[in-house]
């Protein structure tokens, strides 16, 4: 069978048969204690800064930014946004119980579809699940409150995201993640995306907008006091 | 592929005349290490990184074979399933039995090495499977029939014009007419055009730029979205990936991912990074149904044990080649086959033997620049000169060169005869050089001097200089 073949072949160069159990169990404890490496000074500055450099980060890589105070705002800035950018209010959203809480109702220029992103749709609202200040970028795990496609079908896309889940590394999010996720099983799909879609293919020549979202905007909720001077 | 690495001088002499070529050459060349270069510098940490990234790899290839298992087994937990191929051929089938199993009649791809080395688009296309590549490089390469220049920059090599020509030739049902004033406008006709095969596909094929064993992940990184759309729309997604893909953990991989962009193209943070764990799941509003992971060896496990185990790191950021002096001269497709630049020269020959690949770790000037920018500290110009000793050993070296290796060795052993030999041989050189103070040709080396004059030498040997100093020293 390949498998033995292909382990065979890595033992004999190796030098040694299957692992003694003695060296599998500490291999185990490794995986069970997933140690972290060097972390970035970048990552470790504290809550104001790093929700700074989040923005600042966010924004180098061609993402635009809206802040607001608190929740209640969010559909206000949505409205604001794309009748600043010139796109037809019609959305589809994450079915996800933070955004189906927000008044959209107030805002009646907008019409929303709850659900997955299909071809036909235009602009996609996401909930952001955390922040990552190191590189200015969201982590958003797929699942029933966070279809994959809303990340990816639209032209543009929009993310909610609140301030108190900006981390300063990777490896934070990952803790997140595995403190409120399902038992130990990471989602079928976990998405780090830092910015709007783009190529360099051509003359080596930046161009946005590949064949995912051509913008990405962030509407931030500030709701972090520690953040707060 | 077919392979041309045997002709890698024919190959160079070809590229060197390429006018095309070399205009994309002198591009790329420059922007590739400036834009790494300014990356590396805003992150202190840098150098320690690739320490700790060269012992993730280390620890991963040391203990390949339970790593393997366990990410095998989590695969499975997740409801994946897992292919080992110990072969190109078996890969190939692996992937044909997928599509058929599934009915499929196109499969959109994202950009995969692995592919090309397994030469899975001619062999799926010969078998009813029509394969889409999706990545904006790759796709111009099918258009043109061409296989890829650059590890992470596919068709760096072509310039805007070839760009306006494949597309114009290819999408005939389009405006003839229609203008191509900006890159852009390439851009979105490319977009527009794979939209509706990424929609259309029955199953997406990518590659993986790591494996996770704690999770069952494959990590794949991309800045189009043309890989996430491959492994996300259709009912079926299949990974290509090869054994020393696989680190332990999502922490090791994190590491890693920090030297991966940096490296590659510059940047913090490629645009997608993406963990992707099984099949999707009851609720998933999304997704495809099965996941497969076709894990290939072809190769890779007899380097384990050897001192070619240290290209088992190679994380695939292709800094080597962007810095190097041979590959900015000839450019990717002259060393002949899949991979390119000081890692092809040193890979080449472990997959597909150093009788066909023994020129590709002769094309190196040993600068050392490609080990210095390795974001995991690969000896390349170690391990190319462990080729060059192998090809030696094997007589696969020409005639004319062993024979003067010969000579040289024979003078090498006997100080006194070599210091006779370049004293006469400086003596004669300083007087055939003296009114010019170089020389522009030199028998025996009439291919050194092509390009390059020769210093004369002032009339004296360095041994005699350094006798003569030592006396001064002693004496006063």
């Amino acid at each position: 069978m390949s498998r033995d073949a292909i382990l065979g072949g890595i033992r004999r160069g190796l030098r040694r048969g299957p692992l003694p159990e003695d060296q599998a169990m500490a291999l185990r404890a490794r995986l069970a204690a997933h140690p972290r490496h060097l972390l970035p000074a970048r990552t470790r500055l504290p809550r104001p800064a790093l929700i700074e450099q989040f923005a600042g980060y966010l924004q180098r890589e061609f993402a635009t930014l809206a802040r607001v105070t608190a929740a209640g705002d969010v559909p206000g800035a949505v409205a604001d946004y794309l009748a600043a950018e010139n796109l037809a209010p019609v959305l589809v959203m994450a079915p996800h119980p933070a955004l189906r809480a927000l008044a959209w109702s107030q805002q009646p220029r907008l019409t929303i579809r709850e659900g997955r992103a299909e071809a036909t749709d235009v602009i996609g609202l996401q909930h952001g699940y955390a922040g990552v200040a190191e590189t200015g970028t969201l982590m958003l795990p797929g699942g029933p409150e966070r279809p994959t496609t809303l990340n990816l079908l639209c032209e543009t896309e929009i993310v909610v995201l609140r301030a108190s889940r900006i981390v300063g590394a990777y490896e934070e999010a990952w803790d997140l993640l595995r403190a409120e996720g399902g038992g130990g099983m990471l989602p079928r799909n976990v998405m780090f995306v830092t910015g709007p879609s783009r190529s360099a293919d051509i003359e080596s020549v930046l161009e946005l907008g590949a064949h995912g979202p051509r913008r990405l905007h962030v509407v931030l909720i500030e709701d972090d006091p520690a953040a707060r001077d | 592929m077919h392979v041309t690495s045997p002709q890698f001088k024919q190959n160079a002499d070809r590229a060197m005349a390429d006018v095309g070529l070399q205009t994309a050459l002198a591009r790329t060349q420059a922007g590739f290490p400036a834009r790494r270069a300014a990356a590396v510098a805003a992150l202190p940490e840098f150098e320690a990184l690739r320490e700790a990234g060269k012992q993730i790899k280390d620890h991963s290839l040391a203990h390949l074979d339970f790593y393997l298992d366990t990410f095998a087994a989590n695969v499975e937990r997740a409801g994946g399933r897992i292919h080992w191929c110990a072969t190109a051929e078996a890969a190939r089938d692996a992937a044909l039995a997928i599509c058929q199993e599934a009915g499929a009649r196109t499969a959109t791809k994202g950009k995969s090495m692995i592919s090309e080395e397994i030469g899975l688009n001619d062999f799926l296309a010969a078998n009813g499977v029509t394969p889409v590549e999706t990545d904006l490089g790759e796709y111009i390469l099918q258009l043109r029939h061409e296989p890829p220049s650059h590890i992470i920059a596919p068709a760096f090599h072509l310039n805007r014009a070839d760009w306006e020509a494949s597309f114009r030739a290819a999408h005939r049902d389009l405006p003839a007419d229609r203008v191509f004033s900006e890159r852009r406008d390439i851009l979105a006709e490319a977009r527009a055009r794979l939209r509706a095969q990424f929609l259309a596909a029955d199953v997406g094929i990518t590659g993986a730029n790591f494996l996770v064993a704690e999770t069952g992940s494959s990590v794949l990184v991309t800045n189009e979205g043309n890989g996430d759309l491959t492994q996300t729309l259709p009912r079926v997604h299949i990974v290509l990936a090869s054994i020393e893909k696989v680190v332990p953990t999502l922490e090791d991989a994190t590491t890693l991912l920090r030297l991966l962009a940096r490296s590659a193209t510059g940047q913090d943070a490629s645009v997608y990074t993406t963990f992707s764990t099984g099949a999707r799941r009851p609720a998933d509003p999304d997704g495809p149904a099965a996941y497969h992971v076709v894990l290939l060896d072809n190769g890779r496990s007899a380097m384990v044990g050897t001192e070619f185990q240290d290209m088992l790191r190679c994380i695939r950021c292709a800094a080597c080649m962007n810095h190097c002096p041979v590959y900015g001269t000839v450019g990717g497709h002259s060393y002949g086959w899949v991979y390119p630049g000081p890692m092809g020269s040193v890979l080449t020959p472990s997959l597909i033997g150093v009788d066909q690949a023994g020129q590709l770790p002769n094309a190196s000037t040993f600068c050392g620049k490609c080990e210095s920018v390795c974001p995991v500290k690969i000896p390349l110009p170690n391990l190319m000169r462990h080729w060059r000793e192998r090809e030696f050993e094997r007589h696969l070296t020409p005639a004319t060169l062993r024979r003067n290796l010969a000579l040289w060795a024979w003078f090498a052993r006997r100080p006194a005869a070599y210091r006779l030999a370049t004293r006469a041989g400086a003596a004669v050189l300083g007087i055939l050089g003296r009114r010019r103070g170089r020389l522009a040709y030199l028998p025996l080396a009439g291919g050194w001097t092509e390009g390059r004059d020769l210093p004369a030498p002032e009339g004296d040997t360095f041994f005699a200089r350094h006798a003569r100093a030592e006396r001064q020293r002693v004496g006063g």
